[in-house]
């Protein structure tokens, strides 16, 4: 088993229950295609920002807490910052922690945005951690992040 | 021809912060999905985003699979002067699509 | 594990009813034995309340991609005549309309012409081929008669477009379907084939969507399998779709061979279903999963 079971007693038994049931998730997934990890979330902040590590705060996620659908999750990211031109978000990259790929996407605001908040609708391979990582115009990174349970899986079903 | 549909204030007073809502009709098809016969069916998605306002870019998105079909943003601009807001998709083949919204700012 | 188990079955037997806010009650239950219960509930009354917000925005319901694509049809001047040519949905036409249908008078020339209220009517008998008609089958025979045009295959971008703007002019109407006369076959085969078991599972469309609805079929609540969301928009599908298409994915649910869009069985079936959701509103464009 993969470095999730470490992390969340919940996900854990829910993802055996799955394997368990007729459903078999984890048995579809294509050969090769590898899930990404929360290190691997790590490794792409990591390789997206220079090295830097983000704070936690400031950036708030919001999904819902259970989802029935996974190819369709409504999803909004806010950042507390006054947006002027000397304090602004300079761009917003959004990650899952169990998808195919660990990028769902990237903002560019910057101070005509007037509010760092964007909302969409994105898609979620199974039950995870939703990041969203901001980084101001002073080079300093924040984070945040949300939770989701998802019936159904959207990516490798 | 990708249907758009945009929900943009058409009036706005200058210096106030509007919302501005784009959705545009795509598969944003993963790569990962089989047809009836098994066979992979090939990565399609829109690439980049962009709002341009009177010449001036104040919205990017860069889009992954992971943003769902027919896919919506919801995004801000402060209304500085009256003209022209511009929405622009790009696809991995270069394809634009766009539409265009008139704003008059007081 | 055993704590899931326990947990799943507490879940499945929870009665529905405290869910449903908007379930109407039927009264006359006792004389329509085809009625689900006492309570007739939308799907929409199953969804989440993420995917009930998501069908009742104006804006980022999916849905009206294919509705707006539908009216840009409809107004194109293509073939003999363009759809807006002879039909009309400007109100005072409607409310003459409908002055008419209270008094008891319908002026053959205008039924038909007027759009609002048109898809709570079918599927219904085609006065010239004396054959039950649904709404993709009545755009079909208007292009082929009216405007000498080629029909549009089942399932096609245009025809789904044209079926979701007509078929959204009549949202928040009910149903108002005739099963007597010519129709009254249809309606027996449908309700056959309702209430047949078929597939490798062997199950009825019954079993689930009378008898057992509001239970949990692995995680999700079975619905009483109400037509009024479609044409919808269907999680599952990322896609728009006809409720022909809906038909289609439950017979391979139960593991049955299914028919084509379009085919007789399931305009019948659709007679029935259609009948079956009386008092309940047309939805289209819905969100279901």
């Amino acid at each position: 088993m993969k470095e999730v079971e470490k992390i969340d007693n919940l996900r854990f038994k829910r993802r055996s229950v799955l394997k368990a049931s007729a459903l078999g998730v984890g048995a579809l997934v294509s050969p090769g295609v590898a899930l990404a990890t929360p290190a691997g979330v790590e490794k792409s902040i990591a390789s997206l920002f220079g090295g830097r590590v983000p704070e936690a705060g400031r950036v708030t996620v919001k999904i819902p807490p259970i989802t029935e659908n996974g190819t369709s999750v409504a999803f909004m990211v806010n950042v507390e910052s006054p947006m002027t031109l000397e304090d602004h978000v300079v761009r917003i990259a959004v990650f899952a922690e169990e998808n195919p790929v660990p990028d769902i996407a990237r903002f560019e605001l910057g101070p005509r945005a007037g509010i760092a908040r964007v909302e969409s609708r994105i898609r979620m391979n199974g039950s995870q951690r939703i990041r969203a990582v901001a980084e101001m115009n002073d080079g300093s990174l924040w984070s945040g992040y949300a939770f989701s349970i998802v019936t159904l899986a959207a990516c490798l079903l | 021809m990708l249907m758009i549909r945009i929900k943009a204030p058409s009036k706005a007073k200058k210096g106030e912060v509007i919302e501005l809502k784009a959705m545009i009709q795509h598969k944003m098809e993963t790569g990962y999905r089989r047809d009836r016969y098994g066979r992979q069916i090939p990565k399609d998605i829109l690439r980049r985003f962009e709002c341009i306002y009177n010449d001036v870019v104040v919205f990017r998105a860069e889009f992954f699979p992971a943003v769902a079909a027919n896919p919506i943003l919801v995004f801000h601009t402060i209304a500085t002067e009256s003209g022209t807001l511009l929405f622009k998709w790009v696809d991995e083949a270069g394809v634009e699509s766009y539409d265009k919204v008139e704003l008059e700012v007081v | 594990m055993w704590r899931f188990v326990i947990r799943g079955l507490c879940f499945s037997l929870l009665p529905a009813l405290p869910v449903l806010s908007n379930a109407k009650e039927i009264s006359d239950f006792s004389a329509n034995p085809d009625l689900p219960s006492e309570v007739v509930a939308s799907g929409f009354e199953f969804l989440t309340p993420e995917s009930q917000a998501l069908q009742l925005d104006d804006f980022a319901n999916p849905g009206f991609l294919w509705v707006d694509r539908g009216r840009l049809l409809f107004e194109k001047q293509e073939g003999k005549r363009a759809c807006v040519d002879c039909h009309s949905e400007r109100d005072s036409e409607m409310d003459s309309e409908m002055d008419s249908r209270r008094e008891g008078k319908t002026d053959p020339e205008s039924d038909g012409k007027v759009l609002p209220g048109s898809a709570t009517r079918f599927p219904k008998i085609n006065q010239d081929t004396n054959q039950l008609i649904n709404l993709e089958g009545q755009i079909n025979h208007c292009r082929v008669e009216r405007q000498s045009l080629s029909p549009l295959p089942y399932e096609s971008e245009q025809l789904l477009s044209l079926t979701a703007y007509v078929t959204s002019l009549s949202r928040n109407m009910a149903y108002d379907i005739a099963i007597d006369g010519t129709a009254d076959a249809y309606y027996d085969r449908g309700r056959a084939y309702f209430f047949k078991r078929k597939g490798q599972l062997n199950l009825a469309c019954s079993q689930c969507h009378d008898d057992n609805w509001g239970k949990l079929l692995r995680g999700d609540r079975i619905s009483q399998g109400h037509p009024n969301a479609y044409p919808g928009y269907r999680l599952e599908w990322q896609n728009f779709g006809s409720l022909h298409r809906r038909f289609r994915d439950c017979d391979v649910g139960v593991k049955a061979e299914p028919f084509a869009a379009g085919s007789e069985t399931y305009l019948a079936l659709e007679l029935y279903l259609k009948w079956r959701a009386k008092r309940l509103l047309i939805e289209s464009p819905g969100i279901r999963r």
